[in-house]
């Protein structure tokens, strides 16, 4: 059974909802999404130490999408809107929030990325931070701008481990998707 | 030379260096796509100001929230006052947070503990 991208999406944004959206990964739709967040935290009178780490994490996670999405999905046969993604925010039982991105990636990212995630969700508190300081001062900031903190710097906030996924889709994609707790 | 001027957006935070009394300000928000375009006329004028500084600079950065693709360049930033400090000018900067904002005075820290000048992390309390 191949992985269908809307049921995928009914399916996850089913719980306690704030904000689900698919679609384009614009600059504007981040302008959009934090606003409605923002907004939506301040009426709920969210402590404000929760508050700025769940719109930090958005923010990075946001243009970490925004940065690295495809341009376009060759191969793709579905009616998706160029730099195609998924965010799904909600609030967990226990009272946590959880962000969910989504994209789908070239199948020979995979490896990647999931050495990236594991060795990030493998470090200690203090590891983080040498590592997060480590990439500040020595790697220069590509054009796609975040130079490969955003993940660290998630981890370093959240102190939680990420939680990911590849869909198989096609010969070519994998349908990642990226969870974090805050 | 004259002062340098930016006015704040929604992403992007207010710089003003008043070239009269040596203060730099950085208040607001950084959190753009492209921070690298935004941060370059501040990166290229303190480049000038170096040629010629004033005895003291004092500096305060009072940011709400920063993305990553900031982070890099306010360390640009912070790097072109490390060398005005190096060449023995006197370099200040105060690093403000918000009450109980742990990562705002960690990240503050972080820069402390990269960069040759002098720090003071101010907390603001309501």
């Amino acid at each position: 059974m191949s992985f269908n991208i809307n049921e995928y999406y009914t399916d996850i944004s089913k719980g306690d909802i704030l904000l689900a959206y698919k679609g384009s990964i614009t600059s504007e739709l981040i302008n959009e999404v934090l606003e409605a967040v923002e907004d939506k935290l301040q009426a709920n009178q969210e402590e404000g130490k929760t508050r700025k780490k769940l719109y930090n994490v958005l923010v990075e996670s946001l243009q970490n999408l925004y940065h690295h999405i495809e341009e376009t999905h060759d191969g793709i046969y579905e009616d998706l809107d160029p730099k195609f993604g998924i965010l799904v925010v909600e609030r967990e039982k226990n009272g946590d929030f959880k962000v969910t991105t989504g994209n789908f990636v070239v199948s020979t990212k995979t490896k990647f990325l999931k050495e990236k995630i594991d060795k990030i969700n493998s470090l200690s508190r203090d590891e983080l931070k040498d590592m997060y300081k480590f990439i500040l001062n020595h790697q220069k900031i590509s054009a796609k701008g975040g130079g490969g903190l955003g993940l660290v710097d998630i981890a370093r906030k959240t102190g939680k481990k990420m939680i990911y996924n590849f869909y198989p889709y096609n010969d070519k994609y994998v349908f990642f998707d990226l969870a974090i707790q805050v | 030379m004259e002062s340098l001027k930016i006015e704040g957006t929604t992403k992007t935070p207010n710089v003003n260096f008043d070239v009269e009394k040596g203060t730099l300000e950085i208040k607001g928000r950084s959190i753009p796509e492209n921070s690298i375009e935004f941060y370059k006329p501040l990166v290229d004028w303190l480049e000038e100001y170096a040629q010629a500084p004033l005895s003291r600079t004092e500096v305060n950065v009072h940011l709400e929230y920063f993305n990553t693709s900031s982070s890099k360049c306010i360390l640009d930033v912070f790097k072109k006052l490390e060398a005005i400090h190096k060449n023995k000018y006197d370099v200040q900067i105060n690093w403000y947070y918000e009450e109980d904002d742990e990562d705002m005075l960690e990240a503050g820290e972080d820069y402390e503990s990269i960069i040759r000048v002098p720090f003071k992390m101010i907390e603001i309390v309501d």
